[in-house]
């Protein structure tokens, strides 16, 4: 299938450019930008007029609940709303039932999702086995099965000496090791952040202490270990002071935070919305704004979403039982879009946070529209405003903060591998 | 999304009883002037009226508390209703019905009114926000967030003995960080008027920014209690008297317990209430909560014509 | 419309209880209105009982209409009800529910040998069995209209009239 996509806006952050090109697309890969090669017969002409044509976006949190989870989301329900969103390369989290800490079922997960044809699935391997924080696991299997990166992810930090011997097994072969850090101890059944909000509201908390303790700590191994390191889902100023002093001493250490923490502090928990109860707690406004920045001095080096579909009961509980996470991956653009008009930036480097910077922390060859590379491509309407309802969002996961809230960026056509498997 | 204030309606119509936060004085005192002309029916032969016959009132308890649960039973008998206690803690939630599950039951079964006591903070919102329209919800304890009508009884005590809440000056004293009676007794006092609240207590019991509840941080009882008119007690939970909170139970007795000569230390007409059961040797000692100033018991009398206020308030605001 | 004078009316009330003396009544007043009307007579007929009043608003049969809007106030009894010969005093007697609400919430403080009853005003339109036993005046007037006692600060008493859909 030859496409020519015509008279779109090209925004392509790796390569810097930000111009009304055409982008010729054959066998699956980008042949051409700006004029036709010769002899291009294209077998569908998509119209980009007024719409910005750029890489698919790379999420580097999207929990697609299978293996073992289904009663919350499907493999088929949350590609679907992934490409719905543009999202073309998603980096899911370990945490399944059974946890990915088997080659057979990285396996088996990479080839349901390939079967689907839609994006690119790109599996964490579990640090340990079980997730238990006790045993290594078979990094160098994992990875010639599909694994591209090792994580504990939710909190679940081993002790630290088998997080020590995990991060030096894992530079071994040069893998890098992603950590959501929080230490267990001071999180004990705490559901809010420890501020005037969770007083109010009498709510059991995550001090703000239980996520610099553990970036201390993994700074500290960082150094000792040699091992690049990915800290997931920054939640704090603090914290993040610490990280970017630890990348000026030149550790390699990057982090990324979730949509939700970008625009939402704790007072967003109003009446006890569990759409709110998120991991790590949404913090407060000044928390909020430091990532906000953070983003923009490149410590904080991309944006994601976090994607946790959650059924519908397990929300409608009293806060602190309810379950933890919320739906997002048709949200990444349109809210990264909100914060990048909100701080004034240029479309060019708000989208570098969504597309070539995720996949150079991923280490995947994706997030750009270079010629001769995959043609994922998402092309959106940047002035289309939409509002977030149930039906709106193709997830399984209807929960969300911002339902009903009015969102920028419409979503019109999504390509992987040259294939158009989105289009609206 | 900030959402309007959910126990009223458009109309800033009381329709549930969840938190005595954000609830404007004139509600409060409303409830209060109610409660007095119920204190008469209770001295009264028949301690009976017929205001509530033919309505419903469910006790969800989700956390077992017979006292709690007999002072809302007898309220509402003495307002004529039905009522129904249900101990949840042991019967449905453990065959995996959920919260909600529970309710929509209940409600079938023609309900009028949900007294809801729980360990979860908001459960009785998640409740207000999914029953029919004209059923009413009254937190009766939620985790460690509200506890409305304790606090409000102690507003009718403190009003009983000490008339204008505006030139008082009142001491919580102990666990505040786990006290959801605290938490509405806070907002209670600082929403009628009440020019200084302070809160006393080690740093361990002790939520983070307490201050911006409108109240002054003590750590020490011989500061916090100078010049004091109202001493309110909270109850220690054993549970908390050994471990990470507190040491033991002596030395916090010896700390903050309090004692005729600490109690000295506040005005000489100074009353002391205690929202019970009283841990006797280690929050109060007993010759203060058996003393002259002390208006414990009072506090209990009032709290039934405090929950017929409400019953019938709420009952009354039809949608 | 001409309002009728309200101090005649009580003049004329009390003398029709004074012409019937030979018992000591007990003086009960129903909030707000009858429990001036109650104090008044009290003076007026030297009675030796303590003042009860009453506030209706517990026993009233429209609760579930109204609700608990208006400010309650505390009923007292300050007398033994049982074996009582009592007056219960009220304003404006019209549909006679207010009077049915009192007299059961007395019955709540004990069995009275005896209860009479005192209107000021006897408006009609009554919807239960009530007949007072003394009426100040009697007065025909529209249903939508509300007849409401009012007391000035000087202690004067005087009729206002109202249309109901607006009431004061």
């Amino acid at each position: 299938m030859k496409i020519h996509i015509k008279n779109g806006r090209l925004i392509d952050p790796k390569n810097g450019i930000d111009a009304v090109q055409d982008i010729f697309i054959a066998k699956g890969k980008i042949v051409a930008i700006g004029a036709a090669p010769d002899e291009f017969q294209a077998s569908r002409v998509i119209d980009a007029q007024s719409l910005v044509v750029c890489p698919g976006l790379v999420d580097l949190s999207v929990r697609l609940r299978e293996p073992g989870l289904e009663y919350m989301a499907t493999l088929e329900s949350e590609m679907a709303a992934a490409v719905a969103g543009g999202v073309t390369s998603i980096a899911c989290p370990p945490d399944t039932d059974p946890p990915l800490d088997e080659p057979g079922l990285v396996e088996m997960l990479k080839h349901r999702a390939k079967s689907l044809n839609q994006a690119n699935v790109y599996p964490i391997g579990a640090l340990t086995q079980g997730l238990k924080g006790e045993r290594l696991t078979e990094m160098a299997e994992l990875n010639d099965a599909g694994c591209v990166v090792f994580g504990q992810p939710d909190g679940l930090l081993p002790n630290l000496r088998v997080l020590m011997q995990a991060m030096l097994y894992a530079s071994t072969f040069g893998f890098s090791v992603w950590l959501r850090p929080q230490e267990i101890t001071l999180t004990g059944d705490g559901v809010a952040h420890d501020g005037e909000v969770a007083t109010r509201l009498g709510l059991l908390t995550v001090p703000v202490c239980a996520e610099t303790i553990a970036i201390g700590n993994i700074i500290l191994l960082t150094k000792e270990t040699g091992v690049r390191v990915h800290l997931c889902r920054i939640s704090s100023a603090e914290g993040l002071a610490m990280i970017r002093s630890a990348r000026q001493q030149g550790l390699p250490i990057t982090c990324d935070v979730s949509i939700n923490h970008l625009h939402l502090s704790d007072m967003d928990i109003g009446f006890f919305d569990s759409n709110c109860h998120l991991m790590p707690p949404l913090r407060s406004s000044s928390d909020r704004d430091a990532l906000r920045h953070g983003l923009l001095d490149g410590t904080i080096g991309a944006i994601c979403s976090d994607h946790a579909p959650v059924d519908e009961d397990a929300k409608l509980l009293p806060f602190g039982q309810s379950e933890v996470g919320a739906t997002g991956v048709e949200l990444l653009l349109p809210l990264t879009l909100k914060w990048g008009s909100e701080m004034r930036l240029p479309l060019l480097n708000v989208l570098s946070k969504i597309t070539s910077d995720p996949a150079r922390i991923l280490g995947i060859d994706a997030g750009h529209l270079s010629l001769g590379s995959a043609a994922d491509i998402c092309i959106f309407d940047p002035d289309h405003y939409w509002k977030v309802t149930s039906s709106a969002i193709l997830s399984q996961g209807k929960n969300t903060p911002f339902m009903g809230m009015e969102i920028p960026g419409g979503v019109k056509y999504t390509l992987v591998n040259g294939h158009i498997v989105y289009e609206h | 999304m900030i959402n309007r204030n959910p126990q009223l309606d458009e109309n800033g119509v009381l329709q549930h009883l969840l938190t005595t936060e954000g609830l404007p004085a004139s509600v409060l005192l409303h409830i209060l002037d109610t409660a007095e002309s119920f204190v008469g029916v209770t001295e009264r032969d028949v301690k009976k009226i017929p205001l509530l016959r033919g309505k419903s009132i469910f006790n969800l308890f989700f956390e077992p508390s017979t006292r709690t649960r007999t002072t809302f039973e007898i309220a509402a008998k003495r307002l004529s209703a039905d009522v129904f206690n249900l101990n949840i803690a042991v019967s449905a939630q453990s065959k995996g019905e959920t919260l909600l599950d529970t309710v929509n039951n209940l409600s079938a079964m023609n309900a009028d009114m949900f007294v809801v006591r729980h360990a979860q903070s908001g459960a009785a919102h998640l409740i207000a926000k999914h029953v029919q329209p004209d059923i009413h919800v009254i937190n009766a304890g939620d985790g460690s967030h509200a506890h409305p009508t304790q606090a409000l009884l102690d507003m009718f005590t403190i009003r009983r003995y000490k008339s204008d809440f505006r030139n008082l000056r009142v001491a919580i004293i102990g666990d505040i960080l786990h006290s959801r009676v605290a938490r509405s007794q806070i907002h209670a006092l600082t929403t009628l008027g009440v020019p200084e609240v302070r809160v006393i207590a080690p740093k361990t019991l002790l939520p983070k920014m307490v201050e911006r509840l409108g109240v002054h941080v003590y750590h020490d009882m011989a500061k916090g209690l100078k010049d004091i008119d109202v001493l309110m007690m909270l109850r220690l939970q054993n549970e908390r008297m050994k471990g990470a909170n507190l040491p033991s139970p002596e030395e916090y007795f010896k700390y903050y317990g309090l004692t005729p000569e600490k109690l000295s230390l506040a005005r000489r007409d100074a009353i002391v209430m205690h929202p019970g059961p009283m841990n006797r040797g280690v929050e109060i000692d007993s010759e203060v909560a058996d003393g002259k100033q002390s208006v414990i018991l009072p506090q209990v009398t009032f709290g039934i014509a405090v929950r017929m206020a409400v019953m019938s308030i709420l009952a009354g605001n039809q949608v | 419309m001409q309002l009728p004078d309200a101090e005649k009316a009580f003049d004329n009330l009390a003398k029709k209880i004074q012409a019937d003396a030979g018992r000591d009544f007990a003086l009960v007043g129903i909030h707000t209105g009858g429990v001036w009307l109650a104090e008044r007579l009290h003076q007026a007929l030297g009675t030796k009982q303590p003042l009860g009043t009453l506030d209706v608003a517990f026993y009233r049969d429209d609760f579930d209409k109204i609700g608990l809007h208006s400010q309650v106030k505390p009923s007292e009894i300050p007398f033994a009800v049982e074996g009582a010969h009592i007056l219960l005093v009220d304003d404006v007697l019209q549909t006679g529910r207010t009077i049915r609400a009192a007299i059961n919430e007395l019955f709540d403080y004990g069995r009275p040998a005896s209860i009479s009853f005192a209107a000021l005003v006897d408006r009609g339109g009554r919807e239960l069995p009530i007949t007072p036993q003394y009426t100040g005046i009697t007065l025909e007037l529209p249903a939508d209209k509300m007849l409401e006692l009012k007391c000035g600060k000087n202690g004067k008493l005087s009729f206002h009239l109202y249309d109901k859909s607006m009431p004061e």
